[in-house]
């Protein structure tokens, strides 16, 4: 009883001691120290962990032997790993750009449109709201051949060939990409909608005295002065499509990738290879690999942000 | 005062609990989440119960996609169950993990087993020691639509018996639109369903050939009686067009629509087709070839002891173990589950053999073969890639059959280390 007094006095005697300024500091550091740990348990100490799995064989029930580099080895000699890669990219180089043409056509049309602005708006935002995984099975029954399928339905029905979509090894790709696209296009209109806003109207008015043409206007102000948004965005999007997975997995339950690989991203690759086979090691490998590919083309993106 | 009563009774309570629990032995039992697998072990657990009121059973269950993960993690950590099930092509891993032991011969002498179970429990044994008995197998057979057998002009009551007269009927049965797509199918083809499990372990012995050699640890398939057995498999959408991979998404499902003739499915099955209300169905053996040789593929889940268990609980644990692959047990899951009693003579009743349903999975079960998978996902995926190769890409099905079998050694291979 006395001990424990006798300590909060001592305590109490430096706390009192203590500045203002040093008071508020220790504050700030006790609350920041929350989510700090949190972060260094659950996000950082597991990643240090991922990169010493990938120098050994672990497998779960089998004790984990060091292996040096024997799972990168075995990754750039695997012909899927080198398809998985192109995949991903494809998904990138693909699905950014259009996702960001479209989306941004739409928005910059209807900021012109007063008539049900919020109601249309509302619309394109719905599908953000959907869960993955159910979008890509509605989509999967749309695939289908005949008679179940809602395309190739309407394809018969003008005499046009069935398509094998998700069953086919160069359809199956974009196939899976649409409803990606689709699902992200809500987000993306709402913040190009948000930059658009943003850019001051005196200068659309002074561009207009000066008689500068619709066209000229778009290159020269509205996409410029866009920058900061687009850049968020390919940022944002691209990232997203390097990390697809929901949808991949979803609308091919049965062959998991799509036909021959022919749409599995690094991403379905790691979960197969950990969750399915076991090989924690090589999945381990595989994940540094995909935390890499995003490490850099997050610099890149820094870099870009500087420039300007 | 009163508050220290209080205390002092709580005591006395908790004592008295500590007491009354230290007879009762409590073991812990594990498997997955299925409906009516829960129901049938609950029922077991109660029975086992009482008639030994000095062993608690407590079952805990948790989804499929996360079990296999979650048992290794408990118990390397020394946690989790005392009697766990598992699949019986997990047995290396779990080994190999020290997460299971062998069964005493002294409580499960390996003569009795060998004889009262069907052949396929050897799938369970290592050198001489067995590392787990099954409650139930599931087989193989054909399930075919009455309702278009009749349409077509066939005979409901007569399904094919052999691989001739199954493409026959499935010619027969298979309906087209105008443009030549299939709108309703002779029969279902899906490599990732149970497809590749008879090309595997059927149509490669039928065709004169063996899946695998050295207790399946060396791909044998790779030569004429596989690329006969391939080649038969895809002739099924190319030649024939009775099928089509990927019609109705899967092959089950086209079944169940009523939008195909027949289907290779298990007894696992059951459940889901019992609901068909649009049509009636009926179960068949699977088609032998010309010569009359027939096969099955079966598998099942076994219930092994942990290396958890010690001393009293390891007694228990082997109690429990041999009720639950009784024949009463095995009785009492066939009628909740659906599933084959795994000892022949609990399986093999007149009464069974003489089931119109129950009876084809049956005679199935007697020459069935078992495949020692050593990923099962991942050989999986090598059947349906080689289909896919020769369906989609166009490929000479000699050169995708030994791209599969070089792929599918490599994964063996690794496995072994």
């Amino acid at each position: 009883m006395s001990v424990i007094a006798h300590q909060q006095v001592a305590a109490g005697g430096l706390w009192s001691r203590m500045s203002l300024g040093q008071k508020q500091r220790i504050w700030a550091w006790g609350f920041l120290a929350v989510p700090l740990l949190f972060y260094v348990v659950i996000r950082f100490w597991p990643t240090f962990q991922a990169f010493y799995l990938s120098v050994t064989d672990w497998t779960i029930t089998r004790p984990a032997a060091f292996v040096g580099l024997e799972n990168y080895k075995r990754l750039l000699a695997d012909a899927l790993f080198w398809q998985v890669f192109r995949n991903t990219f494809l998904y990138l180089i693909l699905g950014t750009p259009i996702s960001l043409l479209i989306s941004f056509t739409v928005a910059y049309y209807l900021d012109r449109v007063r008539f049900m602005h919020s109601f249309i708006r509302a619309l394109y935002f719905l599908p953000f709201l959907t869960t993955a995984a159910a979008m890509a099975w509605v989509w999967r029954w749309f695939y289908q051949p005949v008679p179940i399928g809602v395309i190739n339905d309407i394809l018969a029905s003008f005499g046009i060939p069935q398509q094998p979509f998700l069953r086919s090894t160069t359809q199956a790709l974009p196939a899976v990409l649409a409803p990606a696209v689709w699902a992200g296009l809500g987000f993306q209109i709402i913040i190009f909608l948000a930059g658009l806003r943003a850019i001051p109207v005196t200068y659309y008015e002074a561009a207009r005295i000066d008689g500068l043409s619709e066209g000229a206007i778009l290159r020269r102000i509205t996409i410029p002065l866009l920058k900061p948004t687009l850049v968020f965005l390919v940022v944002f999007s691209s990232i997203g499509f390097l990390r697809i997975f929901d949808q991949v997995y979803n609308i091919n339950t049965n062959d998991p990738g799509g036909p021959l690989n022919s749409t599995k991203p690094l991403v379905l690759m790691i979960y197969q290879t950990a969750f399915s086979s076991y090989e924690m090691g090589y999945a381990a490998a595989q994940t540094v690999v995909l935390f890499v590919i995003l490490l850099v083309i997050s610099l890149v993106q820094l870099r870009i942000m500087r420039d300007r | 005062m009163r508050f220290r009563h209080m205390l002092a009774s709580v005591a006395l309570g908790v004592v008295t609990l500590a007491a009354s629990g230290a007879k009762a032995v409590e073991i812990e039992y594990w498997q997955y989440v299925f409906d009516t697998r829960v129901k049938a072990m609950t029922q077991l657990i109660a029975k086992f119960q009482e008639a030994n009121p000095d062993i608690k059973v407590k079952q805990t269950t948790f989804p499929y996609a996360d079990y296999q993960t979650k048992v290794a993690a408990a118990i390397l950590a020394g946690q989790g169950p005392d009697v766990v099930q598992l699949f019986y092509g997990w047995t290396d891993n779990f080994i190999a993990g020290k997460m299971i032991r062998p069964l005493r011969a002294e409580a499960f002498p390996a003569a009795e087993i060998e004889r009262d179970f069907f052949p396929i429990i050897s799938a369970m044994k290592r050198g001489n020691d067995y590392y787990g008995l099954p409650t139930a197998v599931r087989s193989l057979a054909l399930f075919y639509n009455k309702k278009i057998f009749k349409d077509a002009g066939l005979d409901p009551n007569n399904p094919p018996k052999t691989l001739e007269e199954l493409v026959a009927a499935a010619e027969k049965t298979t309906k087209r639109d105008g443009s030549g797509n299939i709108t309703s199918a002779g029969m279902t083809l899906d490599m990732g369903g149970q497809d590749h499990q008879w090309w595997r372990e059927v149509l490669i012995r039928q065709f004169g050939g063996v899946p695998y050699t050295d207790n399946d640890t060396k791909v044998a398939y790779n030569d004429e009686a596989g690329l006969k057995a391939l080649t038969f498999y895809t002739d099924l959408q190319k030649k024939h067009k009775v099928g089509q991979t990927g019609f109705m998404d899967e092959g089950q499902a086209a079944f169940r629509a009523g939008l195909a003739a027949m289907t290779i499915d298990g007894t696992f099955r059951l459940g889901s087709f019992g609901t068909i209300k649009s049509f009636e169905w009926g179960v068949t053996e699977l088609p032998a070839n010309a010569q009359g040789v027939r096969s099955n593929y079966a598998s099942y889940f076994a219930n092994a002891i942990t290396t958890k268990a010690e001393g009293e609980k390891l007694a228990a644990a082997e109690k429990f173990l041999k009720y639950v692959s009784s024949p009463d047990a095995m009785k009492i899951w066939m009628e909740v589950v659906g599933e084959l009693p795994a000892r022949r003579a609990a399986a093999l009743t007149p009464e069974n053999i003489a089931h119109p349903v129950y009876g084809p999975f049956l005679k199935g079960l007697e020459y069935s073969h078992t495949t020692l998978f050593k990923d099962e996902t991942a050989q999986r995926q090598g059947a349906i890639d080689m289909v896919n190769r020769v369906l989609i890409g166009g490929e000479d099905p000699k050169t995708s059959l030994a791209k599969a079998a070089e792929a599918e050694q490599a994964i063996i291979d690794r496995a072994k280390r």
